[in-house]
């Protein structure tokens, strides 16, 4: 294996061997305490600009299914059809794998992919780092590579990249028809709203959705900064006119809240795990849940009308805010999961529900 | 928000650690009174386990050493009575009395409220039959069983099934009487037992080879649910989860995978109603996500002790909070302090369990592991690879093995066997079969190990392989060394892979190699186990070393301030939860005097390596390395090595070797006591007696040996072949054939032969002493005659029976040794005793099994006593009139032989129980009742049977047993001791083997085995000839082995027998008084 190094913008290295493809690359440094799922966070399109940490120390050992698709275009085991990562950094990356579904190792695909990944990092103490200093950009460099230079991560329109650019119908004739606008959409939230019956128009991220005459609205999770997505926001605003049910999930709970006209900010090293608790505010309704996003929504900043609906319980950041009266809801978690705990999927009835009103 | 009214709250306690039940029990009794403490409620604590941390004082309000069975318990509530009753936090022995009590209509009539889990729940849990209803109700998949009630049905059930099936005792612990058969016979003879310990019996299909993974769920009366922790089984379905090497978090399972049994757990708990905390166990196929739910404990348990001290995450504490109606919202992270209990432990580490078996103990027990558990403790092993945390573990058990590689060649006949049918040994044979050049794949087929596991046990064969085709140390490379340190390699495996040990000791090899290795800069760091893997600064110091890693998580600052105290590691036949209690002990008193206490152990039954117990808490490794490698982090004011039992006294050569500052009595003391030869130059030089004994090399010299002295004689090899490490020898013929299948005499393995007194009284010293001075002391004696080792004696506290000359006797000599040896400190002197003639047989300078014991009788804290002596802070001289009190002590010990199948449960020289009890009491007979009872003796009401080997024995048992007969009992007896009788007419029916012929070919009656099975005989007084019962084949060893699998209580020595008898005779069982502890003046 090559060396390579972790070098972060505040001139910390960190040292370690190249496992997956061998490119240098740079973008912001993020750490995940996730346990399992190395193939959904890898492939789910918010980590798109950055270097995934994984807290966790051993990667790899159930290897990577195959990457199929299902007759409606989805993906049988991923989130999306790439890798959307920059890179993954582990502490100990196991080369043998064992599973019955494996199709390769984790480091054949990230070569297949173009995906360089490090091992040998103290990624306790990188973590700790992050925390500490708040995230970071970083490159890795690997022995005998050119060095890559990348934007500040907060400049690039991270949702236009991994948006889709055409329009993609699933399950034509469910019962109600929801426009999902795709701002990175993870592929089980599309499964989530067809295995309900309903029929889903995916829309790239800046489309004129008003003109499609659909049950609801459905704004996906997606990378960056959600402030690079106002022609969404607008649409959102639009939208709201016809008073049908909004579900957010994510960058949907952002935008959502920015159409509403609440403030949004950076945390200063996200939520990125499986074990993020959060309470259904005013009752003693608490729930865990898997969790990806380096922004947040101010609730102080919500307009009358609007309220929190989910909080985090420990550190109190907003986890999701609904509309008093109209049928408008969404959250900063992720009830589809995949990776993490699926407590939360009830939410998605909770859509149909309102479809159905 | 909390409950109203509940003010008075009775926990029960687990009582003796058996097998299937140990200290874990002590971690989560200890953690449910701390938090109710914490509510200002009133606390009162059932159990009879006098060595453990939740029976100290200060711990609960009131504290009982009485059995924690029905009758006790609900006397007890009539006493007390408390508000509410707390059962999931004793293991099964708390929840079975629970279940009993609700049945009995207890808790109703007295008004007490089962908090947490409802009892209506915990049936539902129990009772096969209900739960796999329950879960059919929400589309869970359980193991397809059937319950049965008689051995017929059980056969129809299995051939229904098809066998393989499993067996299984309902309502019994750690799978007590089951067992998996292949045919009908083999299904008779489970069945048969099964049905001894319950009258359900459950057969199942089999699902060998399939994962077995857990998962620990906490769910409060809201309904917020949480999973704190799962694992994943080492070894496949088939061997018991306790048996098993145990990985958290699972290692093989994927996304889809954990979720779905993540999401079926909290489902189940939902459905059951479960409140405070339950694991569930499944069955997970290798080729599909399909699976089957094992069952669900709805209790605290090994694994939930297991998963709080894997995670950070105090179960036992948020469970008794949840049963006092908080919501998880409403709890901290005991670990961060500033966020939610309501959140799922991050890893970022893996932590590998690994069982300690001590079959070795037992003659003719069955070696082969299965669905029944025989460890007698644990080790918990936690590293940033696998390799590190398994091959730690593995130094981690104690029993010579120096990690997965470099160890000594073992020797098997049959690997593959050994491979296919797991035994104690399995994970040595898997690096036997690698070295031997087996696949990953082969292995797999044979095992039905995950590939995965396998590929990283061969990762470390291969660096292994590459490590000694280093030629040498210093040609060593810093890349392969730091790899090699990541995988768990220790530096005693390094030095022997290099060959250090060609040219000199492996010890000058280790201290060699640690050099070489600090000189490149290859040194741990220490991490901190934080419950949220970085994200959330901890405030708690759960510490391990990895060499996976740049950056300490611990700043530290060299002041001085640290006292490390060295912890006991594994339970194990001869040092167990006593030892915690010293530990915890000696950290209350270190922290109480403004020192840092650090405790370095790796036991997670334990409350040591509880984080809030100390300072500091290294849950690492005891070996020399380690313990240097922490040294050398800490800079600390010394280090004590006297309260954790053998192993940390065994470390002060080697430490004080490196000048590490040893608290208290000298390292060179210690080891004039501990060497044979010196401490015996020793006492001869005072003028003390002990025993005649001889280390020889030769058979030729052992004759000479035994003609001088004559038989018998006590003969202890130092190097075992099979079966007890030591044995007594009457005669010529039992000693050449102990050293022909036992042990081995040659130049480098010597024989230590001693004379054997018979009829002899032990006597036991514990004491504490300051510069050569005894401090503080007590003398108690054994209701055995020597021969029945001190681990296995029933001891009386004060001494009952001895002459006051004898008294004064072992204070004088005590006194000598203690001068002599200039102890500072706890230490514990065994003699003998007959007439007023009194030996030495040994001198521990250090905590010993009996002082918590001693100490609560006394109420003087030894081990406070003697801490504040290694700290050199001053002492109040307990009064003399302390030492003169009106009560007694009776400690008892608890046997697991009912889970050793085959061994034979005779007592003899080498220890063999896994617990102990003490009560206290007005009188001996009293004290001595009760802790019988707690260690499972029921009193006969009618029937008893008396298989009695000698003479002597006969004649020494014969007004006990005239004393029966007055009183009503039908005595049985065998042939031997029927005539006995018979000759001076004590009344009494002969049985007989079913083998004897009366004139008409037809078997006499009654036959002995048919009066057992048919529950005919309530208690069997089976005492051998002499300890070396040497056929395990004789009839004999049969009926006891009898007894022990119909749960018929036993008893196999005669001075204990006759203290047990007349004891129920004399004291009517309602008569015992319900006094607590502080009533005992």
């Amino acid at each position: 294996m090559k060396k390579a190094m972790l070098r972060l913008s505040d001139g910390t290295t960190f040292e370690g061997y190249s496992f997956g493809a061998d490119v240098s690359v740079s973008g912001e440094v993020v750490f995940n305490t996730a346990m399992v799922g190395y193939p959904e966070s890898l492939t789910d399109p918010s980590y798109a600009g950055q270097l995934m940490t994984l807290t966790f120390p051993l990667v790899g050992n159930y290897g990577v299914p195959e990457l199929t698709f299902r007759s409606d275009g989805l993906a049988t085991y991923m989130e999306s059809e790439r890798i959307y990562a920059r890179a993954i950094i582990c502490c100990e990356y196991s080369g043998k794998f064992s599973h019955w579904n494996a199709h390769e190792s984790l480091a054949q695909w990230l070569k297949r992919e173009g995906i360089p990944g490090i091992t040998g990092v103290d990624t306790r103490a990188l973590a700790m780092l992050l925390r500490e200093h708040g995230v970071m950009m970083g490159s890795i460099e690997i022995e005998g590579c050119e060095h890559a230079e990348q934007s500040r991560y907060e400049d690039v329109n991270f949702v236009a990249q991994v948006s889709c650019k055409e329009v993609m119908r699933y399950n034509v004739g469910g019962a109600k028809k929801v426009v999902l606008v795709d701002c990175g959409v993870k592929h089980n939230i599309i499964r989530c709203l067809i295995d309900r019956g309903l029929e889903v128009v995916r829309v790239p991220w800046d489309y004129e959705f008003g003109q499609i005459d659909a049950d609801g609205l459905f704004l996906s999770n997606g990378p960056g900064n959600p402030d690079n997505c106002m022609p969404l926001v607008h649409h959102i605003r639009n939208y709201m006119q016809t008073g049908k049910p909004i579900f957010g999930i994510c960058m949907g709970n952002q935008l959502l809240g920015k159409a509403a006209g609440a403030a949004i900010y950076k945390l200063p090293y996200g939520h990125r795990s499986h074990n993020q608790p959060v309470r259904l505010v005013g009752e003693n309704r608490c729930f865990i849940t898997s969790q990806n996003h380096g922004y947040a929504l101010d609730a102080d900043t919500l307009p009358e009308g609007w309220m929190p609906l989910f909080e985090n319980m420990n550190d109190g950041s907003n986890e999701g805010i609904r509309h008093v009266s109209k049928p408008w809801f969404s959250v900063q978690f992720h009830p589809e999961a995949c990776s993490g705990p699926v407590d939360t999927e009830f939410l998605f009835d909770d859509f149909v529900k309102l479809l159905n009103q | 928000m909390r409950l109203e009214n509940i003010n008075k709250v009775l926990v029960l306690g687990s009582g003796a650690l058996k097998i299937g039940e140990a200290g874990e029990f002590d971690y989560s009794g200890s953690q449910a009174l701390k938090a109710l403490r914490e509510e200002g409620i009133e606390t009162v604590l059932i159990n009879p386990n006098i060595a453990t941390v939740q029976t100290s004082e200060g711990m609960a309000d009131h504290i009982y050493f009485l059995p924690v069975t029905p009758e006790f318990v609900e006397r007890l509530i009539a006493k007390e009575r408390p508000d509410g009753i707390l059962l999931a936090f004793g293991g099964q022995t708390a929840l079975n009395c629970g279940v009993e009590l609700y049945r009995r209509g207890v808790l109703e009539k007295y008004g007490v409220r089962v908090l947490g889990t409802s009892v209506e729940t915990i049936i539902n849990t129990e009772d096969r039959e209900l739960f796999v209803r329950q879960l059919e109700k929400i589309g869970v998949k359980t193991i397809k069983s059937e319950a049965v009630e008689t051995v017929e049905d059980a056969r129809n059930a299995a051939k229904q099934l098809g066998y393989p099936v499993i067996i299984r005792a309902a309502y019994a612990l750690g799978g007590l009487g089951s067992g998996f058969c292949d045919n009908e016979q083999e299904l008779d003879a489970m069945v048969e037992k099964a049905f001894s310990f319950s009258p359900q019996v459950l057969v199942e299909k089999s699902l060998k080879g399939w994962k077995e993974i857990e998962f620990e769920v906490v769910r409060d009366r809201y309904d917020n649910c949480i999973t704190v922790c799962n694992m994943e089984n080492f070894d496949p379905l088939g061997i018991h989860t306790g048996e098993s090497i145990v990985i958290a978090p699972s290692q093989t399972l994927t996304n889809s995978e954990y979720h779905k049994l993540r999401a079926l757990a909290i489902r189940i708990i939902r459905h059951l109603g479960i409140v405070g905390e339950c694991n569930v166990q499944y069955a997970f196929d290798t080729g599909s996500e399909d699976y089957r739910v094992i069952e669900v404990n709805a209790r605290l348990s090994r694994s939930s002790a297991l998963a709080s001290k894997a995670t950070g995450y105090p179960l036992a504490f948020v469970a008794t909070k949840l049963g006092l109606g908080y919501g998880l919202f409403e709890l901290t992270n005991s670990v961060t302090q500033s966020t939610s209990a309501f959140f799922e432990p991050a890893l970022d580490y893996v932590v590998c369990k690994i069982p300690r078996w001590d079959l070795g103990k037992f003659r003719g027990v069955n070696r082969e592991l299965g669905s029944s558990m025989k460890s007698v403790g644990e080790v918990m092993a936690i590293g940033r690879t696998f390799e590190d945390a398994l091959q730690k573990g593995l130094r981690m058990i104690g029993q010579g093995m120096h990690g997965f590689a470099e160890n000594k060649e073992l020797h098997v006949d049959d690997l593959d066997e050994a491979l296919k049918a797991p035994t104690d040994k399995r994970i040595f044979a898997i690096a036997q079969a690698m070295y031997e050049g087996y696949t990953v794949d082969r292995i797999h087929e044979l095992t039905k190990i995950d590939r995965w596991f396998l590929q990283r046990l061969e990762h470390i064969i291969e660096l292994d392989a590459e490590l000694k085709r280093t030629d040498g140390v210093e040609h060593l490379e810093y890349d392969l060394l730091l790899r090699a340190k990541q995988l768990g390699f220790s530096d005693f495996q390094i030095a022997r892979a290099v060959g250090l040990g060609r040219t000199m000791t492996m010890d000058q090899a280790v201290l060699r190699m640690r050099q070489v290795r600090k000189r490149m800069g290859i040194v741990p760091v220490v991490k901190q186990i934080d419950t949220l893997a970085g994200e959330f600064p901890a405030q708690t110091n759960y510490l391990y070393l990895t060499y996976s890693g740049i950056k300490n998580d611990v700043q530290y600052t060299g002041d001085h301030k640290s006292i490390i105290v060295l912890g006991s590691g594994a339970y194990r036949i001869g040092s167990s939860v006593e030892f915690d209690w010293c530990g915890v002990q000696a950290l209350n008193t270190i922290r109480h005097n403004g020192y840092r206490s650090v405790m370095i152990n790796f036991n997670p039954e334990t409350v040591s390596t509880d984080y809030d117990t100390c300072d500091r808490l290294y849950f690492d490794e005891l070996t020399f390395e380690r313990v240097m490698d922490i040294i050398e982090l800490e800079n600390p004011h010394g280090v004590i090595v006297s309260t954790g039992g053998q192993i940390p006294n065994n470390l002060a050569m080697k430490l004080d070797g490196q000048q590490v500052k040893i608290l208290g009595t000298s390292a060179k003391s210690i080891d004039n006591a501990e060497d044979r030869d010196k401490f015996s130059a020793m006492l001869d030089r005072i003028g003390v007696d002990q025993p005649e004994w001889s280390a020889l090399t030769s058979e030729e010299d052992m004759e000479k040996f035994v003609a001088r002295v004559g038989y018998p004689v006590l003969v202890r090899p130092s190097y075992v072949l099979s079966g007890a490490a030591m044995n007594v020898c009457s005669n010529e013929e039992q000693l050449h054939k102990f050293l022909r299948l036992a042990a081995k005499v040659s130049k480098e393995h010597p024989v230590v032969i001693s004379k054997f007194m018979t009829n002899t009284k032990e006597v036991e010293m514990d004491a504490v002493a300051r510069n050569g001075e005894i401090i503080a002391y007590a003398i108690s004696e054994h209701v055995e005659y020597a021969g029945v080792h001190s681990g296995d004696a029933t001891i009386m506290f004060p001494a009952q029976r001895l002459y006051v000359e004898t008294v004064r006797r072992i204070k004088r000599i005590s006194g000598q040794i203690a001068r002599e040896l200039n102890i500072s400190g706890p230490f514990n002197i065994q003699y003998l005793a007959r007439e007023n003639e009194i030996k030495v047989i040994e001198c521990n300078l250090r905590a010993s099994r009996s002082f918590p014991f001693v100490s609560k009788v006394l109420k003087i804290n030894f081990i406070d006593i003697a801490t504040r002596v290694m700290l050199d802070l001053p002492i109040e001289r307990p009064n003399k009139s302390l030492f003169d009190f009106d009560y007694v002590g009776v400690k008892a010990s608890q046997f697991s032989f009912n889970r050793l199948q085959n061994a034979d449960p005779v007592l003899g020289v080498d220890m063999a129980s896994t617990g102990e009890v003490g009560c206290l009491g007005e009188d001996a007979n009293s004290a001595l009742l009760q802790s019988m009872l707690a260690v499972g003796m029921r009193i006969p009401k009618k029937k008893i049977l008396f298989a009695i080997g000698g003479p002597k024995q006969r004649a020494h048992l014969l007004d006990t047993i005239k004393r029966l007969v007055d009183r009503g009992y039908t005595i049985y007896a065998t042939g031997g001791t029927s005539d006995y009788l018979n000759g001076l007419g004590v009344a009494n029916i002969r049985v007989y083997k079913n083998e004897h012929l009366d004139e008409h070919g037809r078997l006499k009656q009654p036959i002995v085995s048919n009066l057992m099975h048919n529950k005919e005989i309530e208690l069997f007084v089976g005492i051998p000839v002499d300890t070396l019962a040497d056929s395990v084949h004789d009839s004999y060893y049969r009926m006891r082995r009898t007894a022990v699998d119909l749960n018929i209580p036993l008893i196999t020595n005669a001075r204990l027998a006759e203290a047990f008898i007349n004891a129920f005779l004399d004291v009517p069982i309602n008569s015992l008084a319900i006094r607590e502890w502080s009533e005992y003046k």
